[in-house]
This record gives structure tokens, C-alpha cells and sequence, in this order.
């Protein structure tokens, strides 16, 4: 947990007093963005600093909680390996699964370039 | 219900019977549609060829003699955000706008199995994240109670449709409380239904362990009857259960003598309005009076659901939207390479609270802050199962309120945190995956309050049976007719 970082945030809801510990970052919200293939403008990456630092801020309420000795729980059904039968069935068409397409050709999805580019 | 409305078993029964035409019957949706769309804008595509056309078939087949099924000839509104063959399905954003599906989501099929007509896909909080459908691509949905003030969200379409008569039933998604907290505000019954029991297939994803599909209705004889056809095993869901859907209808009447009913403690206080929680202890006082037990129980946990929520629901959201990447289907936006295509396409593509909730996801996902986040989410899930198993030990089923208040108006709530305060009754059922339904029940200031019904895993029967309590004692104003 990186209490220990000063507050960055511009937006008065980013923290409930002036210099108070922030939970997210300026630049940790730029590396998600990055991460997550979306690109920010300034202003929309002080706004949304303050809101998921309230939002985080919110969430520490489990901090309180003792879970050492809890185990996790990812899903509602404790469901491993449905398997069916390795049967041939119907599927989608290659003309049914292209018709979305913003480029095709070939029968195939067309993209810009990939290959050379920065990673 | 709306003047002159019915019942969808009822215009089944009528239907199957050949005493009225699926014609007639769409035909009066569709114009009391054209009426009060206008003012509620519940649907982001009104399919009235399509319903006039499959109207037309089941009213052939009638005459053929054949059995058109529980829901002949009856109307209905679905969520945009379930895939429709050949009917773009958008989920209010621009990314998927004029996207058409390949095929039909299971539930859309067993609909049309079962004789029931699509009129149209109704508007959603984009990608079902959000509590008021303000945060729509295509605009807000209006509540047709009070068209100042909002539907509730994320299915505020599909909970608007059926308060305003567009259809008797219609179907929603609830991740944290999408389906039951716009029933709450638009005076109808929104049913959650236990995870598993109605196929995911075609629901395009939000939170994958947490997302269920489930019926809306003016009455929960219906709610009933829509959720028994839908609901069964799928083999194209891998979650969903193996096992063969409970009767409801038949135990409709069975009363709730004997059922024991626990209000919980900590969804009766703070927060919560308490106009809400003195309907909540009416209907306490109703169920008590009709032969039930009634008493107070503590779920301590459930107080950190909206904690585990916001960290669970976002990372789920943030690896299921990777998939809209302008490669496939959906928007793109060109660009030079693909990597500069896809950002630029997500950017253009999806609205601030989509972006906001796939950052946090992202976050709660990222290394070094895994355990913190998402790791401790998961063991706060445990936590609430866990109390949950507790209290029904000694209890059938629990009460609460649906919604923490009345609907609020149109643009009154700004900041992320507060809007996602509405879910805090709703959220520890889908983390459980337990069932849970709101049934209207009276009324403060002239605007509907929902009250809660929970049950454990496959415990719809004694939830229904409450529910159906519930509705019988209600007063008149519960369901009182649309004034827009």
C-alpha cells in the first residue's frame, strides 16, 4: 500500500483534507491509462486522480478487517473443467464472423501495421 | 399498472385461447410506445415491424392449432446490452454503436420458444455501469413515476418500459444491483436470480462472476412465469447450473405461513432513508401478520460489500473490455500502427465511467497492488458468504430495502462515489450469488420504495412466496398508474 506518497491531486475530491495521503497517484493513473489503451488529457487525468482516490480512499474501510486466515473467493460456484463432448458442431461462418469487421480482407481481419512499431 | 394494461398471463391465456389476436395486443404496446417514448426514452430501438411480423406468426399458429407456448403473444422489452440476431445491440456506447450480432443471446431465443415478441432493446447505463442510465452514449431514460427524476440504472430502460406500459415484462442485467434498484424506482418487480440459473450466453460482459440476467414485471405472477422460461441449464455458459429449473408458479399461493424472515440490522440504518426502512418494518409487520416469524439479524460483512464490489466488479470490467480494440467489430479509429488504432478507437469509443472503472480495474489488477486490492476484495467475498450462511441457518429468507432511497432527479448526483452508494443493499447478494428481488411496497412522497426480498442459492421458491405476500398487503399506491 504506497501511504506513504503525498497527495498529486488537483481535484478537490482527490482528498478529503489539503495534504492528506493520497491512495493513487497522478502518474500511477498514467501508467493504467497506458495499460489499459486509453489516452488522457490533462485535465481528465487530474479529475480522474481525485475520483479513484476517493473511491480507493472508500475501499480502505476493509483494512480494518482481519483476513489472514480467510481464503479468497473468486467466483459464487464452485465450478472446475465443464467439459462436453468433442463433437463438431455448428459455428459461425467466416462470412458471419467478418460482417462486424471495420476492415477485412482476404477472409481475414485487417489491421495497420504491427510489425516494427515501439512496443 | 398502466390504465388498460394487463397482465402478461393474462394476454397469454387470451392469446393461446384465441379469444385475442398477438396482432391487437402488439399493436396496443406499440402505440401506447409512440405515445409516452417521447418523454421516457427507454429504448434505443423500437423493432415494431418485427414484433408486427412474429406477431402475425403466432396468431397463424394459433389458428393452426398449435401450442405457442407460456408466453404467447406477449410483448417485451430487452436490455441492449443482450445480443440479438440481426437487431444492433450497443449497450449505450458508442464503441458497439450499429453493431449487429452474429446470433441470438440464449435467453432471446427461449423468449421466442416460448411464443413471446421482442418490441425493442431499451437503454442501459453504458455497458450496464451505473445506477440512473444518465450515463447512456444515447441520453438518459426518464422514470415514467416523475419524468424529473431518473429510472434507476443500469436497466432503467427495461424498468421504464414495463412502468409505462410499453411491455408487461421485460428482461434486465444486475451486477450489483441493476435489475432490482430501477424496479424500486419505477414501482415495479425486479427479479436477480440466482447465479447460474439463467444462461449468461449473449449477455455481453461486465463482471463475469457476478452478471445475471432477470425478469422485470408489473406483477410477480409474471416475474414468475418470465423467469421460469428463461431460466435452465445452458450448455454454451460454462457457469451455468446443471440442474433443471424449480417450479415457481405452482407455489405462488402456498402463503408464507411458517417461513421464517429476518430484517437485516445493518441495511436498516445508517444511509438509508428513513422514510425506506419504515416501509421496509410495514411489510415486516404485513409478512409477521400473514402467519411468517419475523425478526431482526445481524450480516455484519455485508457492511464491506460496496468495499469488495468496486475493487472485484472493476478488475473483471477491465479484462472483459480489453476485447473492444476496433480489431473484431465495434468502432475504430484509424490510425498508423494497430496500437495507436486501438487506443484511439477505446478513447473515442467508450464514456468516462467505462474509463474510470477500467483504470481502477486495471489498478486493483496491477503488480504491486494485487494483494492489496483485489486480493483482500476476494477475501471480504468470503466473508460475506460466510455471514450469509450464518443467518440462513436460521432464517428462510431476509428483508431489506432495495435502494437506500426514493428516485432522485435528473442530474442531482455528480460525484462517482455517491451514485455507487445506491448499490449498498443490493452488491452482497451478487458477490454471494445468492437470489434477490424487489417488490414495490407503498410509496414516500408519491414516489415507489422496493422492498428487498433475499434468499439463499436456489431458494427462488421461498423468495417468491415472500414476494408474493408482500404484493397481496401492499397499498394500492404501490403500483399506482404512470402519470406521464
Amino acid at each position: 500500500m504506497p501511504s506513504d506518497r503525498p497527495c498529486l491531486a488537483v481535484a478537490p475530491q482527490g482528498c478529503r483534507t489539503i495534504g492528506a495521503m493520497s491512495r493513487i497517484s497522478r502518474d500511477d493513473v498514467v501508467h493504467v491509462a497506458r495499460l489499459a489503451r486509453l489516452e488522457l488529457a490533462d485535465d481528465q487525468i487530474d479529475t480522474f486522480t481525485g475520483q479513484l482516490d476517493a473511491i480507493l480512499d472508500h475501499a480502505a474501510d476493509v483494512e480494518a478487517l482481519d483476513l489472514a486466515d480467510v481464503p479468497p473467493t473468486s467466483h459464487p460456484y464452485p465450478l472446475v473443467n465443464v467439459l462436453r463432448a468433442d463433437e463438431v458442431g455448428p459455428t459461425l461462418s467466416n462470412e458471419a464472423a467478418l460482417a462486424a469487421a471495420p476492415r477485412a480482407e482476404d477472409g481475414r481481419f485487417r489491421v495497420p501495421t504491427i510489425l516494427g512499431e515501439a512496443p | 399498472m398502466t390504465a388498460g394494461a394487463q397482465s402478461a398471463v393474462t394476454i397469454a391465456a387470451e392469446v393461446r385461447s384465441g379469444s385475442r389476436s398477438a396482432s391487437s395486443v402488439v399493436d396496443e404496446h406499440l402505440a401506447r410506445i409512440e405515445g409516452a417514448e417521447p418523454s421516457v426514452h427507454a429504448f434505443n430501438e423500437v423493432t415494431a415491424d418485427a414484433a408486427r411480423a412474429a406477431a402475425a406468426e403466432v396468431d397463424r399458429r394459433v389458428a393452426a392449432g398449435d401450442d405457442v407456448g407460456p408466453l404467447a403473444g406477449v410483448p417485451i422489452a430487452l436490455k441492449d446490452n443482450l445480443c440479438t440476431l440481426g437487431v444492433p445491440t450497443t449497450c449505450s456506447s458508442r464503441i458497439l454503436e450499429g453493431w449487429v450480432p452474429p446470433y441470438d443471446a440464449t435467453v432471446v431465443s427461449r423468449l421466442a420458444a416460448a411464443g413471446a415478441i421482442s418490441v425493442g432493446k431499451t437503454n442501459l447505463d453504458e455497458f450496464a455501469m451505473g445506477s440512473s442510465t444518465e450515463n447512456s452514449a444515447f441520453g438518459p431514460t426518464r422514470n415514467p413515476r416523475d419524468t424529473s427524476r431518473v429510472p434507476g440504472g443500469s436497466s432503467g430502460g427495461s424498468a421504464a418500459a414495463v412502468a409505462a406500459g410499453f411491455a408487461p415484462i421485460s428482461l434486465g442485467s444486475d451486477t450489483g444491483g441493476s435489475i432490482r434498484q430501477p424496479a424500486a424506482f419505477c414501482g415495479v418487480v425486479g427479479v436477480k436470480p440466482t447465479y447460474g440459473l439463467v444462461s449468461r450466453y449473449g449477455l455481453i460482459a461486465f463482471a463475469s462472476s457476478l452478471d445475471q440476467i432477470g425478469p422485470f414485471a408489473t406483477t410477480v405472477h409474471d416475474a414468475a412465469q418470465l423467469l421460469e422460461v428463461i431460466a435452465g441449464h445452458d450448455p454454451y455458459d460454462a457457469t451455468s447450473i446443471p440442474e433443471p429449473a424449480p417450479s415457481i408458479v405452482e407455489h405462488l399461493d402456498d402463503g408464507v405461513q411458517g417461513l421464517r424472515v429476518g430484517i437485516v440490522t445493518e441495511l436498516m440504518g445508517d444511509g438509508i432513508s428513513p422514510a425506506v426502512t419504515a416501509r421496509v418494518r410495514e411489510a415486516a409487520d404485513a409478512l409477521a401478520a400473514a402467519g411468517a416469524t419475523v425478526e431482526e439479524v445481524s450480516v455484519p460483512a455485508v457492511t464491506y460489500g460496496l468495499s469488495a464490489y468496486y475493487l472485484i466488479a472493476p478488475a473483471e470490467a477491465s479484462s472483459n473490455l480489453a476485447r473492444y480494440d476496433g480489431v473484431r467489430y465495434g468502432l475504430r479509429v484509424d490510425a498508423a500502427t494497430t496500437n495507436e488504432m486501438m487506443v484511439a478507437s477505446r478513447t473515442a469509443g467508450f464514456g468516462d465511467e467505462v474509463k474510470r472503472r477500467i483504470m481502477l480495474g486495471t489498478y486493483a489488477l496491477s503488480a504491486g497492488y494485487y494483494d492489496a486490492f483485489y486480493g483482500k476484495a476476494q477475501k471480504v467475498r468470503t466473508l460475506i458468504c460466510r455471514d450469509f450462511e450464518a443467518a440462513y441457518e436460521r432464517f428462510d429468507v431476509l428483508l431489506s430495502p432495495t435502494a437506500p432511497t426514493t428516485a432522485f432527479e435528473v442530474g442531482a448526483i455528480h460525484d462517482p462515489l455517491t451514485m455507487y452508494l445506491n448499490d449498498i443493499c443490493t452488491i452482497p447478494t451478487n458477490l454471494a450469488g445468492h437470489p434477490a428481488m424487489s417488490v414495490p411496497f407503498g410509496t414516500d412522497e408519491g414516489l415507489p420504495v422496493g422492498v428487498q426480498v433475499l434468499a439463499p442459492s436456489l431458494g427462488e421458491v421461498p423468495m417468491f412466496r415472500v414476494a408474493a405476500a408482500l404484493e397481496a398487503a401492499a397499498p394500492a399506491s404501490s403500483t399506482a398508474e404512470v402519470t406521464s
